[in-house]
């Protein structure tokens, strides 16, 4: 993946560090830097200065009796929690959010489908499948839409998205992406808010559908 | 284990790295690089922190006296950074000991290649506060797998310390006003609100370090894969 073109930015990749982005952005950090070791190696800058924040902090005070009762613990059985492996083209953090198994689709009409993986009040991440050449219907967002490529390609008014590349979408962008010719495209969708459809239609859809 | 035998080739543990220096507050406090200059462990000539050292001998040798001396280091600091993110005290201490018997039971998974440590520990506590905030497993990247044979060369080791000693450096020049922003983002409660200012910080260097590091590693995963 050396190709990829469009990365998360910089204040994003930060924020992942400092554990101040919501679950669904995290979720999007996480898949693409599983597929871009740029990013990835963005992130280790990140947290070598967070280490040198941690070296930095001033100590507290920590029980007397705490480094005996971690020490004694060091022969009992990690706790761990499998994470399920990546397949078919979900890094592993996407098929633990898809608990391993194949997404379940639900349609949105014209061939688009979408599967909710994950929503609360701090936003919502879920997958899309576009047929080749199909357009999403023109929404806007109030927070920001993250969109990243897994499959095939799409483009909007602003620029081409190919697999591993990361739309970063703010309130000021209404816009109609369209996949590419060919495969289908697959991306994960995330917003800290939920979308506004224009019309009538989109509109119910949206309520219909939880979009 | 030829990491193992490499870096008891190379990495002299000094008598002297159990004392670490008593810290200031705050990042005034961030020339800790130079401060423990005593402490600093000589490997091919160049240099390695102390934690870093400690960090291996607990990978490669599951070096208890090594853990405690990580303990000491990192769980006042640990209580403190998990205090100021908004845990209550009564969690804090819990929090501290997760993260320690995690960097014991993950210790095969640290690569002084390509992580430093207190960045390496300070992830795992990030983690582990969020997913008991969230109750769910925070998401995080794919892991590289490393092959018990995959083996950094001590060079890289090395070069990735002093790296993360040049980003110390810079921490420690920069104006109260950019210090501030620094603890915010990382040491700050996690609320989500996103800045979206620029860390002023050149992390150029050290990212392309890190970039290096993990070119390798993927030269050495196709590699392995062959045969």
């Amino acid at each position: 993946m050396t190709d990829i073109s469009h990365h998360v930015p910089d204040w994003m990749i930060r924020d992942y560090v400092g554990g101040a982005l919501s679950y669904a952005f995290d979720l999007v950090v996480a898949t693409h830097v599983s597929m871009c070791d740029e990013c990835r190696a963005r992130l280790g800058a990140h947290e070598a200065l967070a280490g040198a924040a941690l070296d930095a902090s001033g100590p507290a005070e920590v029980s007397d009796g705490l480094r005996d009762a971690v020490l004694a613990r060091l022969d009992d059985r990690p706790r761990q929690r499998p994470r399920p492996a990546a397949f078919g083209v979900f890094p592993a953090p996407l098929a633990e959010a898809l608990h391993g198994r194949p997404p379940r689709w639900r349609s949105l009409g014209l061939g688009v489908r979408q599967c909710i993986l994950h929503e609360d009040r701090t936003g919502s991440a879920r997958l899309l499948f576009i047929p080749p050449e199909q357009a999403v219907p023109e929404h806007g967002h109030r927070g920001l839409e993250l969109t990243l490529v897994l499959q095939g390609s799409f483009h909007d008014e602003t620029d081409q998205f190919e697999v591993g590349d990361l739309e970063v979408a703010d309130s000021d962008l209404t816009h109609v992406p369209v996949a590419g010719k060919g495969a289908p495209c697959i991306c994960l969708a995330a917003t800290n808010a939920p979308l506004r459809f224009k019309g009538f239609l989109p509109r119910l859809t949206q309520r219909l559908f939880r979009i | 284990m030829r990491v193992l035998i490499r870096m008891l080739n190379l990495v002299r543990l000094p008598a002297t790295v159990t004392t670490v220096p008593p810290f200031q507050g705050g990042l005034d406090g961030v020339f800790v690089a130079d401060r423990v200059q005593d402490g600093m462990t000589e490997a091919g000539g160049a240099e390695i922190s102390p934690q870093t050292a400690w960090m291996i001998a607990v990978r490669d040798r599951r070096d208890r006296a090594a853990f405690a001396r990580l303990f000491d280091y990192y769980a006042p600091r640990l209580k403190s950074v998990t205090l100021r993110s908004g845990t209550p005290a009564a969690e804090a201490e819990d929090i501290v000991q997760d993260v320690m018997l995690a960097v014991w039971h993950k210790a095969s998974q640290y690569d002084p290649a390509r992580a430093d440590v207190s960045g390496w520990i300070y992830r795992i506590a990030r983690n582990r506060q969020i997913d008991l905030a969230r109750r769910k497993a925070r998401p995080e990247p794919e892991d590289l797998m490393l092959d018990a044979s995959h083996a950094p060369e001590a060079d890289q080791i090395v070069a990735m310390a002093q790296e993360a000693g040049e980003l110390r450096r810079a921490l420690g020049q920069l104006a109260p006003e950019q210090k501030r922003l620094i603890e915010k983002a990382y040491l700050g409660d996690m609320s989500h609100v996103e800045i979206r200012e620029d860390t002023g910080l050149p992390l150029g260097t050290i990212k392309s370090r890190i970039r290096l590091g993990l070119e390798r590693l993927r030269y050495e995963l196709k590699e392995l894969r062959k045969t």
